[in-house]
């Protein structure tokens, strides 16, 4: 699993990851933070329901996409964590919720 | 206020342009989708200490002087900028904190970096797989390193990982080379050009041989890789000199090489070339970074791959090329500012084709032949699926998207365009020059509906939507 090996970072964020409280360091992504926690499945895919988890975090793969304060389809590696903040992972494709919508 | 320039990626080539363009009075808006400057290669440098010199070296420090000098110029820096698209007259297109924005400059340069090539084998996809670039960025960005893990691939950025792992004291189960013997020959013709920088062929030398001392279990001349696991990655299984064996390892980093990251060059409608040496598209660019749209300029890795040293070069030649086409100095300025510059590109771009030879990923590792390996990640897309479908007698990338979905998933074919081609032009026997790539269009990365809705446009006269 992975350790920290630099420890220098404040860890004064803290955020909900489905009910489990996650400390993560401050200016970090939510995939390492939850990397950090040895979590290692993100997702189930939307074609055939297989886990998924970070692979280049950098923002170009996606394969980390999450469900970020009941928005879905977030890069987990491209959003900082902070303090408050809901995490989910994310089950299959994102559904349209058109009564939810904002009508802003 | 209207922008002189706007300059997309704020790595070495983007902070570089931003720097060189301020000094000589030019407005300009450095936008980057990361929260800090730096780029991949200098993520997260401003929070850079003593531990991080110690384990990821100097090169990674020199990025530091490069971010402050950036940071104490009169730039508009917005972090956290998705640019989601360039258009031929000079707009772009981007949205930050929910906001999207669409402002217009008579120059744009693109510095979008370099992003790892697609490592297509048996299991990839798997948790607990990820790039070597990845395992870096994760050292550099939260000091986390996986213990026990396997580096599997070929490229100097695999051993510097590893170099940098064991500098940190994590240990490492096995580095698992996929170099094929055959490129030493064809590469030592290359060997003279590569000479002048022959500090960085010592350094390579160098941290091999404190690998090999350090007892870490190296394998070679590999053949054939596949991951071993059902819902999340257990091991990896190797073939090297044809028997199979099996690594155990939660982790397992794969790398073969970086290439352009040209989603965005490619959706701007730029004119892109084949590059056979370095297996990638390119965008034709002339000697000032200058593309096929004009007052539209790529610096860096995005133009061809060549290190962070040639990309701050080719940030200030692109500067200098744009401050002289907007009329802020004249070509005489502009030649002898861009002096020291070229001099560092040849330097630096004077190793690329040894380093392009020796390390080029076999044909087997870009095109697997395993029939179950994952080609396309996001539609779940098997070796298998495309090449059926191929077989309907489909000749390009994007006939072969209305078949099968392949490239039309959230990624945009960033991890199975280069895959997909190479697989086309060997299937049906054609260059993989002729075969093209995906057709990529804007936006390039995801733009909420409602983002679009409220789009905020800045105060332009000619601004069509």
């Amino acid at each position: 699993m992975f350790k920290r090996v630099i420890n220098d970072a404040i860890a004064d964020v803290v955020f909900d990851f489905e009910g489990a409280k996650i400390t993560a360091r401050s200016g970090e992504s939510v995939a390492a933070a939850l990397l950090a926690d040895d979590l290692l499945s993100f997702r189930q895919t939307p074609v055939k329901d297989l886990a998924r988890g970070p692979f280049c975090m950098m923002g170009v793969c996606f394969d980390c996409l999450m469900v970020i304060d009941g928005q879905p389809n977030r890069q987990a590696c491209q959003v900082v964590a902070t303090s408050g903040m809901k995490v989910a992972r994310q089950h299959g494709a994102a559904e349209l919720n058109i009564d939810q919508a904002d009508p802003a | 206020m209207s922008i002189d320039i706007i300059i997309i990626g704020a790595g070495p080539a983007g902070m570089s342009a931003a720097i060189t363009a301020t000094e000589s009075g030019a407005k300009v808006l450095l936008l980057d989708d990361q929260p800090t400057p730096g780029g991949q290669i200098y993520r997260a440098i401003e929070a850079a200490g003593d531990k991080q010199a110690t384990i990821l070296g100097p090169e990674y420090m020199a990025g530091k002087p490069l971010a402050q000098n950036m940071r104490s110029t009169n730039i508009e820096y917005v972090a956290d900028a998705s640019v989601w698209q360039v258009t031929d007259e000079r707009e772009v297109g981007y949205s930050s904190n929910g906001q999207a924005r669409l402002v217009t400059a008579p120059a744009i340069i693109l510095a979008t970096g370099a992003m790892e090539r697609p490592f297509p084998i048996k299991g990839w996809t798997l948790p607990g797989v990820m790039m070597a670039g990845a395992a870096q960025t994760m050292l550099k960005t939260s000091g986390l390193a996986a213990e026990g893990a396997i580096f599997a691939g070929c490229g100097p950025l695999l051993y510097l990982v590893a170099h940098q792992y064991l500098q940190a004291g994590v240990k490492i189960a096995a580095i698992v080379d996929t170099t094929a013997k055959a490129n030493r020959l064809k590469a030592l013709p290359h060997i003279p050009g590569a000479l002048r920088r022959w500090d960085l062929l010592s350094k390579g030398q160098k941290w091999q041989s404190e690998i090999r001392k350090s007892g870490t279990r190296i394998i070679n001349n590999v053949r054939a890789l596949k991951v071993l696991g059902d819902t999340k990655a257990e091991g990896l299984s190797v073939n090297a000199g044809g028997t199979w064996q099996n690594i155990p390892s939660d982790h397992i980093f794969l790398h073969q090489g970086v290439v352009p990251n040209v989603n965005l060059s490619f959706a701007a409608s730029l004119d892109h070339d084949w590059d056979e040496q370095q297996l990638c598209w390119r965008p034709k660019t002339d000697q000032w970074c200058g593309t096929s749209i004009d007052g539209v300029y790529v610096a860096g890795d995005g133009g061809g791959i060549g290190g962070g040293l040639a990309a701050r070069a080719s940030g200030e030649i692109a500067a200098l090329g744009s401050l002289a086409k907007l009329g802020l100095i004249d070509t005489a300025a502009r030649d002898s500012k861009a002096k020291t510059a070229r001099t560092t590109l040849r330097r630096e771009l004077s190793i690329r084709p040894f380093l392009d030879t020796w390390f080029r990923p076999s044909d087997d590792f870009r095109v697997p032949t395993d029939d179950d390996a994952i080609i396309c990640r996001c539609e779940e897309l098997s070796l298998k699926d495309i090449r059926d479908t191929i077989e309907i007698g489909l000749v390009g990338p994007n006939q072969l998207k209305s078949f099968c979905r392949a490239g039309m998933g959230p990624c945009q074919g960033r991890f199975c365009g280069l895959t997909v081609q190479e697989l086309i032009a060997k299937q049906t026997n054609r260059p993989a020059a002729d075969v093209g790539y995906y057709r990529l269009r804007p936006p390039i990365k995801p733009l909420r509906l409602e983002e679009l809705a409220n789009l905020q446009i800045e105060e332009d006269e000619n601004i069509k939507f």
